[in-house]
């Protein structure tokens, strides 16, 4: 049962790997609505978080996780250091190799870097995120959110909406709810759609209310801003016209379907903003606590591995 | 005088691969004897025109420690390549005849096997104004060339294209559209979805062949494109020989043998320009090696150091060495049945021999004594660290793979034994 040395996607992920991983989570869940929300699952351990691309909301995520399981959390803003002097990604890695962390949590512009570190140092990564590859985090955590919602992560149907084609988190998701057999549809322009998606195991549509039809979960996608102007699409207000979630395009998904959104939103461009506060509908504050409890539980079961690898 | 006897004796131009002797007298074949003349005793291996690689990249100047005349001379010694056609990527580029004439000085001074060097086709390889074509010429350049950079502006190319054809100099073009490729490193598909890499569609091949093609029909010129890679540029190139172009198309070893699915995880030894293409993509450039439709096969020779590749996908550096697994890579294709020896011959040796006018690539009384001697069939497994170029990067690594060189000739010199 998670096997694994380091998380670097959930490509490599079974059912039970990633069951593994919510189970955990929920009861770090539970812990972390009590008071005393710290335990010593990483005590003695030394966290590292890297990030090669401005974050604030997962390494908040990530750092709070690792305090909270009693490791030595350090975070490094990578674009303001080394690499600005043109040391190489590997001199990085085996810089920080040297002082001997227990974990690393990578956050790189480029698909396939976190890979490439994980090849060069001795102890567990965690992927936070690689170019437009996987951030395996927030699928597991938007599993979490998923089947404490609905009761269940397997039989549904998923619409992941919005800006495909340079989402890691669109990927991720895939991966994960077709791995745990759920219906998966992607609905966004042709042109933000990577080529090829429709062999992958989903269904591929660019029209909100067939792509939502019967749906338990509708999951937006962040629609970044300097694609907003033309280049992939016409504009901002065309595209909330068409792909932009609100109450009205909502009604083609089930009556108790959730709404989520891996953050930060733009209101009014690919979610309405009064429907993205609506507790009886948006979970999307619960995908940021369920976050931390996801970390907590990955980083718990890689230092399970990383003791039993010494032993 | 040599004699080299007990020879399967490959010619390209009948197509048949005999047992026979030749007689080598002053750099040519003088005489192809029976095979049961004395002489050096070849042990019935094959014995073929040596191979005339176009398009490979030497350090020379700019990045030495990449590659040097030495080092690339050896490997193309150890690979069976007599004929190493040069590219002008350099640092700085060779664009003017004091530059060229540095270059082929270097080379004389220096490699075991003969060096034609291509020069820039624009100054700087910038794609703006053409390079001093004329003297270039008069200095030895056998080809034009940005090599990977296409020259993006229409009229621009159309005016050095009437030029270059007047001069009846040879240009060779890199059929890549350059907006639709700009920062790509892998064939557009579900493969690059997953991987989440910038992806160029094959599109961008036809495009800028279909564009190439009708220049030429407009201005005369004679054309080689470096690369075909991809089903969908084969009609254009299928139509413009049809209508009698004067145009000719390679591929690179690495697109005949290898596909998009080699990159598995993220692997930067396999990052190529143009990138790998799915399988029947390679498949189509295979059959179409083996009808003639491409005319010649290259190595691509480009060497890169360890650091330039220890990198992610995106920010390595493209290329691979192909010097010494040209033979061995391409021995695959004849025996997985998709051609004979000498077809495969035609592509590596006979046609760039005929496109740059040469005395060598025929087994034939009169033509230059380049040769090779090779058992097809020895196996062996490929190691990286044992290759004479400077560097390493090779994605045949660790590969099973079959193919021998145990002589090379250059007019009727031996320039290399196993």
């Amino acid at each position: 049962m998670f096997a694994h040395r380091h998380l670097l996607g959930i490509e490599q992920l079974s059912q039970q790997d990633i069951l593994a991983v919510l189970d955990l989570a929920e009861r770090y869940a539970t812990q972390n609505r009590q008071q005393n929300k710290r335990s010593d699952a990483l005590d003695g351990l030394t966290q590292i978080n890297m990030f090669f691309e401005n974050s604030t909301r997962t390494q908040a995520s990530f750092e709070i996780a690792g305090k909270r399981l009693g490791a030595d959390v350090m975070n490094m803003a990578m674009q303001a250091s080394s690499i600005k002097k043109g040391e190489t990604l590997i001199d990085t890695a085996l810089t920080l190799n040297a002082m001997h962390p227990d974990l690393l949590v990578v956050r790189h512009p480029h698909s396939g870097a976190v890979k490439l570190l994980s090849e060069k140092v001795n102890c567990a990564v965690l992927n936070a995120g690689d170019g437009r590859h996987e951030h395996p985090t927030q699928a597991l955590l938007d599993a979490l959110t998923i089947r404490r919602s609905k009761g269940r992560l397997h039989r549904l149907t998923i619409a992941i909406c919005g800006d495909i084609a340079h989402s890691r988190v669109a990927r991720s998701n895939m991966f994960l709810l077709g791995t745990m057999e759920n219906r998966v549809r992607l609905v966004g322009p042709k042109t933000l759609m990577p080529p090829g998606v429709d062999k992958l195991g989903v269904e591929v549509t660019d029209n909100m209310a067939k792509g939502l039809e019967g749906a338990d979960v509708v999951m937006m996608l962040r629609l970044q801003k300097e694609r907003m102007d033309g280049g992939f699409i016409p504009s901002e207000r065309e595209y909330y016209h068409r792909w932009g979630l609100d109450a009205q395009k909502l009604k083609a998904a089930k009556p108790d379907a959730i709404v989520m959104h891996p953050g930060p939103m733009n209101r009014g461009v690919e979610i309405d903003g009064t429907l993205a506060d609506d507790i009886n509908r948006s979970v999307i504050q619960e995908q940021v606590e369920m976050g931390v409890a996801v970390r907590m539980a990955v980083m718990d079961l890689l230092a399970r591995n990383l003791r039993e690898g010494a032993r | 005088m040599t004699i080299l006897t007990n020879a399967r004796l490959i010619d390209p131009e009948a197509g048949t691969e005999t047992l026979g002797a030749l007689r080598l007298e002053s750099g040519r074949i003088a005489e192809i004897l029976p095979p049961d003349v004395a002489g050096i005793d070849c042990g019935g291996k094959y014995l073929a025109p040596g191979i005339i690689d176009i398009g490979v990249k030497i350090g020379e100047p700019g990045e030495r420690h990449k590659e040097s005349f030495r080092t690339a001379g050896l490997a193309a010694a150890a690979g069976g390549v007599t004929t190493m056609v040069t590219r002008p990527d350099t640092t700085p580029a060779i664009d003017t005849p004091e530059m060229l004439d540095f270059f082929i000085r270097r080379a004389r001074e220096i490699s075991p096997v003969n060096v034609l060097p291509m020069a820039a086709l624009t100054k700087g390889r910038a794609g703006a104004e053409m390079a001093e074509i004329g003297f270039l010429q008069d200095a030895g350049a056998v080809a034009f060339s940005d090599a990977d950079r296409p020259v993006a502006n229409p009229k621009t190319l159309q005016r050095i294209l009437t030029y270059a054809g007047a001069s009846g100099a040879l240009v060779i073009g890199h059929v890549q559209q350059p907006e639709l490729s700009q920062g790509a490193c892998v064939t557009a598909g579900p493969l690059a979805t997953k991987l989440g890499l910038p992806a160029v569609s094959p599109l961008a091949e036809r495009m800028q062949l279909e564009r190439d093609v009708a220049l030429v029909e407009a201005t005369g010129a004679r054309y080689h494109a470096d690369q075909i890679t991809c089903r969908a540029a084969l009609p254009v190139l299928e139509r413009a020989k049809a209508a009698g172009l004067d145009i000719t198309a390679g591929v690179s070893i690495h697109h005949l043998t290898l596909n998009e699915f080699d990159i598995e995880d993220y692997r930067t030894f396999f990052k190529v320009k143009p990138p790998l293409r799915p399988e029947d993509d390679r498949i189509a450039v295979v059959n179409a090696v083996a009808s003639g439709l491409i005319d010649i096969i290259s190595s691509m020779h480009t060497p890169q150091d360890e650091e330039s590749k220890r990198l992610p996908f995106e920010e390595a550096a493209s290329g691979a060495v192909g010097l010494q697994t040209m033979l061995p890579a391409l021995l695959q294709l004849v025996h997985g049945g998709y051609m004979d020896l000498p077809t495969l011959w035609r592509a590596i040796s006979l046609n760039p021999a005929r496109l740059l006018g040469l005395e060598s690539g025929r087994m034939a009384v009169g033509a230059a004594a380049d040769l090779v001697l090779f058992d097809a069939d020895a196996p062996f497994i490929m190691d990286r660290f044992t290759l004479l170029s400077k560097s390493k990067n090779t994605p045949f690594d660790g590969r099973r793979m079959q193919g021998k060189v145990l002589r090379t000739f250059v007019s009727g010199e031996q320039v290399y034994e196993r």
